[in-house]
C-alpha cells in the first residue's frame, strides 16, 4: 500500500483547521498560544460562524493574532479591547465578538475595561489567557505572577510587600452581574483541550444568544519566560498555577 | 425629521445634528462644560428612531476605544469631551489616526493645565492642530463660531473624515457649547445600510464573507520598510487635505490698517472691537481661520500683506500666533498677541485697549 492510498478523505480523522492558515507562528515552542488559537479556528468553522465571527487581538504575545486566523480582525490598544469588541457588538449585534488577551493586557492596564464591559453585560466573549508573565515585553512580572515566582522585575521573587498579591481576575469578573458564563481552563493534555474547546463553543454560543459576557481563562504556559522545558512547564503550571487558580467553572447562568 | 428652526446650546446642536447626519454611534463620558451632547442624545432616545447606538462609557479611555472599534466597522461614530478628557484618548486618538479611520471628536475646550477650570478656553490648540498623541499625524481642526456652526461642522467632520479616512475633530471652546442661538436644523438622513458601508468603506470589518479576503484594522507594523511607506501615504493625504480643505471667513481685509487672526468664539467678540475701532476710525480686518489644521496660511498672509500690523487674538497664552508668524514670515511685521488666560474671556473693549497699546498707538 502507497502512502497516497493510505491519505484518503475517508482515512482521515484530524485536519489542521481551514481558517488556521499556514503563516509561521512567532511564537515560541511549547507555548500555550497556538492550541487556543487552533480551537477558536476550530470552533468558528464548526460552529458556521466565519462570515460572523469579528476577533479583537491584544498588545501581548498574542498581538498577530490576526495574521494566523483567517477573519476580520480589529487590533486594539493594550488593554483596550473590551471597549472596542462592546462598540463592534452594538453596533453589529449579529455578529459573534470576541477578544483575546493576555493577563497584563485584562488584568492590568485593561481592569477597567474587562470590568465594565461585564457589568455592563456587554453579548461578547473574552478569552484570557493567563500564564502569570508578561512574554513580550521579556518575562516581566504580571498582575498574575504568583508569589515567590522570579521575573525580570522581581528577580528575587515576587513579594506581598514590594508587589501586592496575584490577582484572580475571573472571579472579579465572575462577581458582576451582567456576566453569564465564567469558566477556568487549560490546555496541557487533550483531555484538558477537549474541555477547553467545549467552554469556548459555549462562550461563542452565549454571544450569538446575548446572554451577556462570557469569559474564558485558560492557564497557561510560557515555558521562555519561566525559563523552563516546555514539559517541565506543564509540570510547574499543575502543581503551582492550579493551586491559585483552579480549574472549573466559576459562574454558569 | 424636516428641517427646523430652534433655539438651542452649542452643546445640543452637536447632539442634534449628529442624529440628523444619520449618525451610527456615540461613546462618550461626562465632563463639563460638554456633558449637554451625551445628556441630549439619552433625551432623544435616537437608538428609538434611527437605530443609533447611544453609550456611557466607563471612561473617555474606553469611549475613544469604542469610537475606534465603531469606525473600524465602517460606522459613523463620535465621541465628545473637554480638555481633560481629550488629553486622556490621545493614545486612541494616534491609534485612529495611523489605522486611516474616520471618526469625528469634539473638545469643548476649558482652561488647563490640569484640572484647571470648566470656564472657557482655547488653549488646546496645540494639542489638536499639532498632533497631540504620539507619531505623525494631524486631525482636520473645524472651529465653529456659532451654534449654526456647531451643527452644521458635525456633517462637515464626517464628511471630510470619511473622504480623506483621517480623523476631523471639532474644536469648540466652552462659550460656543454653553450659548444658546438660533440653529437651524437640517431634516433627518437615514443611516448607511450594511450595503452602502461595504461599498463605500471595503476595509470595513463586517465580518468575512466568501467574496473577499479577511480584512484587518491594525496600526502595527514591525516592516521598517513598509511603516515608512504607511507614514508616507499618511502624509500624502495631509498633503491633498492642505492643497484642498483650508477654509477661512474674511471680514474687512481690503485695504484695512491692521488684522486681527482670531478664532471660534474669540472671533465673534474681536468684530465688536473692530467696530468700536471703525469709530474712532482705524479700519480693522479680521481673518477667521475655520479650518485650523489645515491653517489658512495664504489668507492670512494675504489680507496681512498691505497692513500695518497683526494682532492675534486667543484665550491661551499664545498659540495660533505661532501659526499666523509662519504664514507672515515676514519680521518686519509687528505681530502680537493678545489672550486671557484661566477662563477668563475678553470684552470688546478690552480687546480694543490692546489694539491701540500693542499696534495702534505704538
Amino acid at each position: 500500500m502507497e502512502l497516497n492510498d493510505i491519505i484518503k478523505p475517508e482515512n482521515r480523522v484530524y485536519q489542521k483547521p481551514r481558517l488556521l492558515n499556514d503563516n509561521h507562528m512567532h511564537y515560541c515552542p511549547g507555548c500555550s498560544h497556538g492550541v487556543v488559537h487552533k480551537i477558536i479556528a476550530e470552533l468558528i468553522e464548526e460552529m458556521g460562524l466565519e462570515d460572523k465571527a469579528i476577533g479583537i487581538a491584544p498588545v501581548g504575545c498574542a498581538v498577530f493574532a490576526y495574521n494566523y486566523i483567517d477573519i476580520d480582525w480589529i487590533e486594539a490598544a493594550h488593554g483596550r479591547a473590551p471597549a472596542i469588541a462592546t462598540a463592534v457588538k452594538r453596533l453589529q449585534p449579529t455578529k459573534m465578538v470576541f477578544t483575546y488577551q493576555g493577563d497584563g493586557d485584562l488584568a492590568a492596564i485593561g481592569t477597567c475595561e474587562t470590568i465594565h464591559a461585564a457589568n455592563r453585560g456587554e453579548n461578547i466573549v473574552i478569552i484570557f489567557i493567563n500564564n502569570g508573565i508578561y512574554g513580550m515585553t521579556g518575562g516581566q512580572m504580571a498582575p498574575t505572577t504568583l508569589l515567590g515566582m522570579k521575573t525580570a522585575t522581581t528577580p528575587y521573587g515576587r513579594r506581598v510587600d514590594l508587589n501586592g498579591y496575584p490577582l484572580r481576575i475571573s472571579e472579579l469578573v465572575a462577581a458582576v452581574d451582567g456576566s453569564c458564563y465564567v469558566t477556568r481552563q487549560s490546555v496541557h493534555t487533550p483531555a484538558a483541550v477537549r474541555k477547553a474547546k467545549s467552554a469556548i463553543k459555549k462562550a461563542f454560543e452565549n454571544s450569538m444568544a446575548g446572554k451577556g459576557t462570557s469569559l474564558v481563562e485558560i492557564v497557561s504556559t510560557c515555558n521562555s519566560g519561566w525559563k523552563k522545558s516546555p514539559a517541565d512547564s506543564n509540570k510547574w503550571m499543575v502543581e503551582n498555577m492550579f493551586a491559585k487558580y483552579p480549574m472549573g467553572d466559576l459562574k454558569n447562568v | 425629521m424636516k428641517e427646523e428652526v430652534k433655539l438651542m446650546k452649542g452643546n445640543e446642536a452637536l447632539a442634534h445634528a449628529a442624529i440628523r447626519y444619520g449618525c451610527d454611534g456615540y461613546f462618550g463620558y461626562p465632563i463639563t462644560p460638554q456633558s449637554e451632547v451625551l445628556e441630549t442624545l439619552m433625551e432623544e432616545m435616537p437608538w428609538e428612531t434611527t437605530g443609533m447606538v447611544v453609550l456611557q462609557a466607563e471612561s473617555e479611555v474606553a469611549a475613544i476605544n469604542m469610537v475606534y472599534g465603531g469606525a473600524a466597522c465602517g460606522k459613523t461614530v463620535f465621541t465628545s469631551s473637554s480638555s481633560p478628557g481629550v488629553s486622556l484618548m490621545q493614545e486612541g486618538v494616534s491609534y485612529i489616526a495611523a489605522s486611516e479611520l474616520p471618526v469625528l471628536l469634539i473638545n469643548v475646550m476649558r482652561g488647563g493645565p490640569g484640572l484647571g477650570t470648566i470656564h472657557p478656553s482655547q488653549a488646546d490648540y496645540f494639542q489638536a492642530t499639532k498632533g497631540g498623541g504620539h507619531g505623525d499625524y494631524h486631525l482636520i481642526t473645524l472651529a465653529p463660531s456659532t451654534v449654526q456652526e456647531m451643527c452644521d461642522f458635525v456633517g462637515l467632520g464626517w464628511d471630510l473624515a470619511f473622504k480623506y479616512r483621517t480623523p476631523a475633530i471639532i474644536l469648540a471652546d466652552g462659550i460656543v457649547g454653553q450659548m444658546m442661538e438660533k440653529v437651524i436644523l437640517p431634516p433627518q438622513r437615514p443611516r448607511r445600510t450594511d450595503e452602502e458601508i461595504k461599498k463605500l468603506c471595503p476595509w470595513a470589518i463586517t465580518g468575512k464573507t466568501s467574496d473577499r479576503k479577511k480584512n484587518i484594522v491594525t496600526s502595527l507594523e514591525l516592516d521598517t520598510a513598509i511603516m515608512e511607506d504607511n507614514n508616507e501615504r499618511f502624509q500624502r493625504t495631509y498633503r491633498k487635505i492642505e492643497k484642498a480643505e483650508k477654509r477661512y471667513e474674511a471680514i474687512g481685509t481690503d485695504n484695512c490698517d491692521f488684522l486681527i487672526v482670531a478664532f471660534g468664539s474669540m472671533a465673534r467678540i474681536c468684530q465688536k472691537s473692530i467696530e468700536l475701532a471703525a469709530k474712532a476710525g482705524v479700519k480693522i480686518g479680521l481673518i477667521r481661520p475655520i479650518t485650523l489644521w489645515p491653517f489658512p496660511s495664504e489668507a492670512v498672509a494675504e489680507a496681512a500683506k498691505n497692513c500695518k500690523g497683526v494682532l492675534v487674538v486667543e484665550l491661551n497664552a499664545g498659540q495660533m500666533i505661532e501659526d499666523v508668524r509662519l504664514a507672515i514670515n515676514d519680521s518686519n511685521m509687528p505681530i502680537e498677541h493678545y489672550g486671557r488666560l484661566g477662563g477668563i474671556v475678553p470684552n470688546p473693549d478690552e480687546v480694543f485697549e490692546a489694539l491701540n497699546n500693542q499696534l495702534i498707538n505704538k
